[in-house]
């Protein structure tokens, strides 16, 4: 019995919820990146799903190019946390409110 | 479907077979070799030529009494041995141990896993053997630790890029990802290493520096971090590590041998038309070869003097990366002229 | 078999995302993230995307969260401690409130669009290596480019932004974080 593509989706978009939910809600600046990483993940899942589903090898291309970007996106986001650390010494991001009110 | 599963149980006990016997021959070859190299007997006192070392090793790990420091953070502290002896043990399986044969009517390829995909599978698993070292020298609790994991760290991703490129400069001509379609094409044509002598030497240099090995074991050296990532740990765990470390020795070897050196092919004899003796002369000749890497392995070891840090890493990405671009620009061009 | 497979891998991609969001140890949370990754990426390979799946064990895995947990030791990121700013319940609460909203709509929409149904079985063109390589090759090559000078300027950016601030020049223009980039 072969697992129906949409429980895949189903999966991918309960790892989406998940990550949401961490993006919101932690304080700690990297986990925030971890749960992005988790949301752009299951982004891949549903498009290798769609692309199973409609049997069109569209999707499986798009991953690679979100799996290039997500590359350049972290590489440059721990560079701004290395920076950030270097100049107020948190990672909270709740402490870097010098733009808030 | 019984004779693929009979089949594929004899290739998983062959190439565990391999691995388990490799570690134990160079724990004793280590000692051994490397002191006539220096000049010094080395562990001759049990057995003949010290051929029992090994086995004393084994008991003494067993039961050495095994220590945790208090402050480590104990989960990840047990995990990290068995993090590091998994990709050094599962990127054997897209090694081909010999021809394709025919056996009931059904074609067998000799490596346990058959996919399409093959050496990438190997560089993704030998990727997470980074996670091994990370974590022990964190779990540790311990600053010479935490140093020896993050250097060990960054070397291992540095020349993996070195490693993957080399890697692709073979697979261009072949067109394939699969390796036993590589040993195929060196079959009919000359052993990889002639051509791509450049992609040789980066991708031996680069599984020195993946394996930790002099000259740059920077990581673990002893004059310099105690013992680096694995300072805490003592007995079976560090035998973990000792055994981690050679299987991924092995499976280099293995790989760089598929490559370059036409894996399990014999010059001059059709292997493939022997049928189960081809496969058998071939398991021998593939395993010959990567004694004569591991060989180099230690002769290397003995020979040079270590790397600094920053030598290493400039090494990694200011020689061994333009090296293998220039491979890779090589040999596309020698293919578009057609020569491969 | 493939059932069994995905339940396995689908649960332990579930509990490892969940440990990534909730769990205090930054160390540990990068940690859940490689399994949550992993399993992930068998998900590919059993979903037809072999290429995908072993990429993303390769590139995600094996390189990218390496960078975080780099990151993370360098900066010898700490425990997070509770929460003492007030109204932070509640922000827990609405975020939690809305991740649950969006996934009901999602998910709905997305069993609703597939019909829940069995697919069709596993076209043998889909996970051909060489096909996926011409159609990438072929038709995406521009954008293929384009990613690779992207993934040029993160380095370079990368370099930049992390450099240690001249010790000469005062403040530094790098580490300022008002300041115009």
């Amino acid at each position: 019995m072969s697992v129906p593509v949409s429980w895949y989706l189903v999966l991918a978009a309960v790892l989406f919820a998940i990550g949401t939910a961490g993006a919101l809600t932690r304080r700690n600046g990297i986990t925030i990146f971890l749960s992005i990483e988790l949301m752009l993940n299951s982004v891949n899942l549903t498009l290798v799903g769609f692309s199973r589903l409609l049997e069109d090898r569209t999707g499986q291309i798009v991953v690679l190019f979100v799996l290039a970007v997500a590359a350049a996106e972290a590489a440059v986001g721990l560079a701004l946390f290395i920076a950030l650390y270097r100049h107020r010494r948190t990672i909270d991001l709740d402490r870097v409110n010098l733009m808030r009110w | 479907m019984t004779t693929q599963t009979v089949a594929m149980l004899a290739k998983l006990g062959a190439f565990l077979g391999i691995l388990l016997t490799t570690v134990p021959v160079m724990v004793w070859f280590e000692r051994r070799g490397g002191a006539l190299m220096q000049d010094r007997p080395g562990p001759n006192r049990l057995g003949p030529f010290g051929l029992l070392q090994p086995l004393a090793d084994v008991f003494k790990f067993i039961f050495k009494e095994d220590v945790m420091p208090r402050e480590a953070d104990r989960g990840l502290y047990l995990l990290a041995p068995v993090l590091a002896v998994m990709p050094a043990f599962s990127t054997f399986v897209v090694i081909p141990l010999g021809p394709t044969i025919d056996i009931a009517g059904q074609s067998i390829p000799m490596m346990v896993a058959d996919v399409d995909t093959g050496v990438l599978l190997f560089l993704s698993l030998a990727s997470l053997g980074v996670y091994g070292l990370v974590i022990a020298g964190y779990a540790s609790n311990n600053k010479y630790s935490l140093m020896g994991s993050i250097r060990a760290s960054a070397q291992m991703i540095s020349y993996e890029l070195a490693l993957t490129l080399s890697v692709v400069a073979v697979l261009l001509p072949v067109e394939s990802f699969r390796l036993d379609r590589v040993v195929q094409y060196q079959i009919d044509g000359l052993w990889n290493v002639i051509p791509q002598c450049i992609g040789f030497f980066v991708f031996l240099v680069a599984a020195f520096a993946e394996t930790n090995r002099l000259p740059f074991d920077l990581p673990e050296a002893e004059s310099e971090l105690v013992a680096g990532y694995h300072t805490e740990y003592s007995a079976m765990r560090f035998a973990s590590f000792f055994m981690a470390e050679y299987a991924a020795m092995t499976v280099l070897s293995a790989l760089g041998v598929t490559l370059y050196f036409g894996g399990w092919h014999l010059p001059g004899v059709d292997l493939a038309a022997l049928g189960i003796w081809g496969v058998l002369i071939g398991a021998g000749v593939l395993v010959a070869k990567i004694c004569a890497f591991l060989f180099l392995f230690v002769w290397v070891r003995w020979s040079f003097p270590r790397f600094r840090y920053d030598q290493l890493m400039a090494i990694g990405w200011k020689v061994l990366l333009p090296l293998a671009i220039v491979n890779l620009l090589w040999v596309a061009s020698a293919g578009l002229m057609g020569w491969l | 078999m493939e059932l069994a497979i995905f339940a396995i891998f689908a649960a332990l991609a579930l509990v490892s995302a969940l440990v990534v969001v909730l769990h205090r140890d930054p160390v540990k949370s990068t940690l859940s993230l490689v399994v949550t990754l992993f399993a992930t990426g068998v998900l590919f390979i059993l979903l037809g995307a072999p290429f995908i799946g072993v990429l993303q064990v390769l590139v995600y895995t094996g390189a990218i969260v390496v960078l975080f947990l780099f990151v993370v030791m360098l900066l010898n990121l700490q425990r997070e401690a509770r929460r003492s700013e007030p109204g932070g319940r509640g922000q827990k609460v609405f975020a939690g409130l809305g991740a649950a909203a969006f996934l009901a709509f999602t998910a709905i929409a997305l069993w609703r669009a597939t019909g829940g149904a069995q697919t069709g079985p596993l076209a043998p063109d889909l996970v051909d290596l060489q096909s996926f390589a011409i159609e990438l090759f072929g038709g995406y090559l521009l954008t293929f480019e384009v990613v690779g000078v992207l993934l040029l300027v993160a380095v370079i950016a990368a370099y930049i932004v992390a450099k240690r601030p001249e010790p000469a020049s005062g403040s530094g223009g790098d580490s300022n974080p008002e300041g115009s980039r």
